[in-house]
Formats: C-alpha cells, structure tokens, sequence
C-alpha cells in the first residue's frame, strides 16, 4: 500500500509539474487557449441571434454548451494524443523502466487533464457570466450539477482517450481520430440547438457522451425556457448521468487490459522503428 | 548468486531464429561488454533481460528472478539507460531526475539530485530545458535517469555514442566507480571495441544467434591464436610480418641477423582482429568450428 501511494505522489507531482509547463511553453499555451479564444469571439458575434426559445439566444446556448464540449475535447483528444506521442518519443519506455513508472505517468495525465480542463472551464464560465446576461451564477444546485456533470464526464471520456490512444500507435494518425468527434461538435447541439437536425442524426447524437456533457452544463447553467429547443422539453438529468455513467463503465472496463497489452509491447526496439518510420515520412 | 544467469536462451520470431541457444553469467560488481554484428540478437538479449520481452525458451534470471515475472520492487533494482529520444523536452534536467528519484524512494536510497548531475556532469545545465540539450548532455542525462536508483544491475546500450573524447574518458571513469565503489553489475553493448576492451572485464560475443565468446580481451586474442604484427630495422629499411607464432619468429630473426637488428616491435592482434575474425568464422558458417576452437583454447 505503502508504494502505491508513493506512487500516486509521483503521479500527483508529474501532473502539476505538466501542468506548469503547459502554461509556460508559449506554444503550449497558446494551443490552450486559442480554440477558446476563437469559440468566445463567435459567441460574442452570436450574442443577440435568437433560438425558438424566448429570451434564448445561440451565444448563450454555444457558451455554455462549449462548457461540455471542452471536456470532451480535453478528456478524450488530449488523453489520446499524448499516449500517442509520447509513446512514439519514448516517455512511456521511460516511464515503463522505473518502478510504478507506468502507473504514475498515467497518475499524471489524469491529474494533468483535469487541472487543464478545470482552469478552460474556469475562462469560459467567467467570461459567459460576465457577457451573457441570461446565464446567471447558479444557485447551490446548479453548481452541484456542473460539479457531477464534469467528474462524471472526465471519468466517461478520459479511459475512452486512453483505449485510443493505446490503439493508434502513430500520432499523425490522430488528425483522422479527431474528425468524427469534430463531426460530434456538429451534431450534438453544441453551436445551435440539436432539435433543429432530423431526428436519425439527433438520435446518433445522443449515443455519445459529447450531446450529454452540453445538456447538463445547459441544464446547470440555463433557465427553464430554455427547454423549448431541447429534446422533449426536459433536461433529462437521470439520461445523462446514465450515458455518461455507461461510457464510463465501457472506458473503464476496456482501459486497464487495453494499457497493460500497449505497455507490455513497449521495448527499446519497437520505440525505435517507430521513429525510424517516422523518420522516413519526413525525409 | 549470479546477478546475470542466462542458460540456453532462445528467441524466434516467427519461423526466424535470433537467439539459439544464449549461456552466461555475471556476478556482482562485473563489467559485461556484449558485442556483436547488427542483428546478431544483441538489442533482443537486453530487452529480454529488462523483462521488456517475452523469451521463446531458456532459464534466465536477473537478480535472482524471472525477468517474466519481474515486480516493481525487482524493477526498481534495474537500470536501464535508453536511447535519446525526444521525451520530457520540455522537462528541466534537475526536475527530470528529481521527478524520477522519487519513484525509488519506497524500495532504495537514490542519488541525491545534485551530486548526481556532478557526476555525470550536468551541473551547469541543472536548469536548462531537457529539448536544447546538446546530443553529448543529452545522453549524459540518460546515463544520469538509469543510475538515478542506484541499480544493483545497469543495462547501457550503446552508451557513448555522440560523446566527445573527454565526456567519453569522463563516462569511462563513472562505469569504473558504479562497479568498484557502488559494486554495480553493468552489461554493455558498443560498438566501439576499443571502449570495451577499456571498460569490461569480460567480453561477449554474440553471433549466429549464440555467445562465440565469452573472456576478457587479452584472453580472446590469445585463443583466437591471430597473427601478431612483428616490425623491425635493418640496415636503415623497415620490415614488416604477420606471425601466428610471433616468439619463435623473433628467435630466428636474431639467429639469422643477431646486432643488425633495431626498432624491434611486436604487436598482437588487437581485439578489433580477434573480433573480426570471430565474426568471419561465424558468417563463413564456421561457427561450430570457432566455438570448438574456442573451448579448447579456454580449457
């Protein structure tokens, strides 16, 4: 017990450390805040066109539909690049030959993503509360809400991105891996309302997490009207702790054996072919 | 107990046999240098041992256990210096090795940080990014994350490839103290045969998919019986012959020619020779002979 729970230290410490750096590297940075950035101009621009609910405009619905989508974005894509990457330049090799190294590198990432996820999550709802009058600072149970909604959602999205991740070994692959969830944001009535979509695509939709993670930042965030644009006038609190619930159970059900079958594969040798090939692809 | 015991290991990959048949041990406080020809099976044989690697068949135990069933406990009695790759670039060299110390701290003492990059040599570069390293610090900083633990058994591969002459003799110092003073087992594999010949106490040659020979490099050169260079004056010209049996050589030399000889030299055949023709033996398929040879000349 004892040495798992320093492991969990060095795994509590990487992910700060990593943390640090990503809100020191400008690039880093930079890469961070960006889609923000972009997402809050354009709620901004879309601040007084109106939706089919009263007094509901689409900045309002986006900004805090954005809230739900991020942490898809960061739990998932984040999680399956970095596994990716750092499988391919050997930070998992390394992590593979110090003791519990694997166990704390993944610590990590855990605790890195989170922090990334809580300071996005942090700049969007200050900036929607500050701009958009109809979002209003919740009470003690829409807080409550958000707070169930995001660990729910981490916990749905993060083993998912790490089965992913163990699954593509090539990160230029990952460019592919991101475009069905790009098609998701879409769908999901996260930039306009979803019952404006034929109800096929609203129904595929609703089979991942990413529809849930904008209903329950909305049903959090948001007044009563604004149900008019939603699926069945309702907010479906127990539907989308039950998906998100059920996408956890998957991710965590498959992680485990999917990450010990990848790092057992892990080897001097295989990091280096990998680099070799990634090494001809560019020259 | 052997730190290194390895009978009869055998890898194939597919209908591909790379290992055939791999026998050796190390004790403590031993310098193991494994030479060999690209794909002779050097790089299976290591990741095999560090229990990255399932083997086809043989009994190997390191540090008294299967590398197969190895825990992190065993683990962390390990250490593995890498390959450079571009990981952790955005890490400082003092953070990094700090960072990696902390994961030994349940099962052993590492190094304190600070004495550690004076020894390999990093001090000056404490606080720089791991990513604007230069290729030598570099992989001085993987020497540095391998011994952070204070292994009882160090895995180098290829350790000093990219080394200056000086990071190299300053590399060649630390492997002599890790063995003498901290009694740690180390198993190289260079490419550089002068290197290994300077730093290992015994010598492996792997070939063909087995260990051809297994000695210390004086030990290989005698056995392997080739010729030493002997060079002489005589009357102002320079003469040059190879010799397998360079003494008896040398004694009709001087019957023939007694005073008139000067500048006497007789040079045996360096390991880069003996090595060479072990090699040649084993590609020329005379490898069972070369192996017979070799029993003999142990015995």
């Amino acid at each position: 017990m004892n040495k798992l729970t320093a492991a969990a230290r060095s795994g509590w410490s990487r992910g700060l450390i990593e943390l640090r750096h990503l809100f020191t590297t400008p690039q880093d940075l930079v890469a961070f805040l960006l889609p923000n950035v972009i997402f809050m101009v354009a709620m901004a621009f879309l601040r007084a066109v109106p939706t089919g609910a009263a007094g509901l405009s689409i900045g309002t619905l986006m900004v805090t539909s954005v809230l739900g989508s991020n942490v898809c974005f960061s739990g998932l894509l984040t999680m399956t690049q970095a596994l990716s990457t750092e499988r391919e330049d050997g930070t998992l090799l390394r992590a593979k030959a110090v003791p519990n190294g694997m166990l704390a590198y993944l610590i990590g990432k855990v605790v890195m993503i989170t922090g990334a996820t809580l300071v996005g999550l942090v700049l969007v709802l200050t900036y929607a509360l500050l701009v958009f009058d109809e979002v209003a600072v919740p009470g003690p149970a829409g807080w409550l809400k958000l707070a169930a909604v995001l660990v729910v959602g981490l916990f749905a999205t993060m083993p998912l991105g790490a089965v992913l991740g163990s699954v593509f070994a090539n990160p230029r692959m990952i460019g592919f891996a991101s475009m069905p969830i790009m098609t998701l944001l879409g769908v999901s009535g996260i930039l306009y309302p979803i019952t404006v979509l034929p109800v096929w695509v609203q129904w595929i939709a609703q089979a991942f997490p990413m529809y849930w993670l904008g209903l329950g930042m909305r049903s959090a965030l948001l007044p009563d009207s604004a149900l008019a644009v939603e699926i069945g006038h309702s907010w479906r609190g127990w539907e989308t702790f039950g998906v998100l619930g059920l996408w956890a159970v998957i991710g965590l059900a498959l992680a485990p054996a999917v990450l010990r079958r990848m790092a057992r594969r892990e080897s001097g040798s295989s990091v280096a072919a990998r680099r070799e090939k990634a090494m001809q692809r560019i020259g | 107990m052997d730190v290194l015991d390895v009978r009869d290991l055998r890898m194939r990959y597919g209908s591909t046999d790379v290992l055939t048949g791999v026998t050796f041990q190390a004790h403590r406080g031993e310098v193991l240098a494994l030479l060999g020809p690209n794909g002779a099976g050097k790089t299976t044989t290591i990741e095999i041992l560090e229990g990255f690697r399932m083997r086809s068949a043989g009994e190997v135990s390191v540090l008294g256990v299967d590398p197969a069933r190895g825990d992190e406990a065993w683990r962390a009695g390990l250490g593995i210096v890498l390959q450079s790759w571009r990981d952790h670039g955005r890490w400082r060299v003092r953070e990094l090795l700090a960072h990696l110390a902390t994961y030994y701290v349940p099962y052993r003492t590492p190094w304190p940080v600070d004495e550690l990059m004076a020894r390999v040599g990093l001090t000056a570069h404490a606080d720089q990014r791991v990513s604007r390293l230069s290729g030598g610090q570099r992989r001085r900083l993987d020497v540095a994350v391998g011994i952070v633990g204070r292994p009882d058994l160090l895995f180098l591969d290829e350790p000093t490839v990219g080394f200056d002459p000086e990071a190299r003799r300053d590399f060649h110092d630390l492997v002599h103290q890790l063995a003498d003073f901290e009694d740690t087992t180390i198993l190289l594999t260079t490419h550089d045969l002068d290197e290994a010949e300077k730093l290992a106490d015994r010598i492996l040659v792997l070939a063909g998919g087995r260990v051809i020979a297994d000695g210390s490099a004086d030990a290989l050169s005698r056995r392997m019986n080739t010729a030493a260079e002997v060079r002489w004056s005589r009357d102002g010209e320079r003469f040059v012959h190879a010799s397998t049996e360079a003494t008896e050589f040398v004694r009709q030399l001087f019957a023939q020619h007694g005073t008139e000889i000067t500048d006497l030299e007789v040079r045996r055949a360096s390991l880069e020779d003996t090595y060479m023709a072990l090699v040649k033996g084993v590609e020329s398929g005379a490898a069972d002979v070369a192996v017979r040879e070799f029993e003999e000349v142990a015995r």
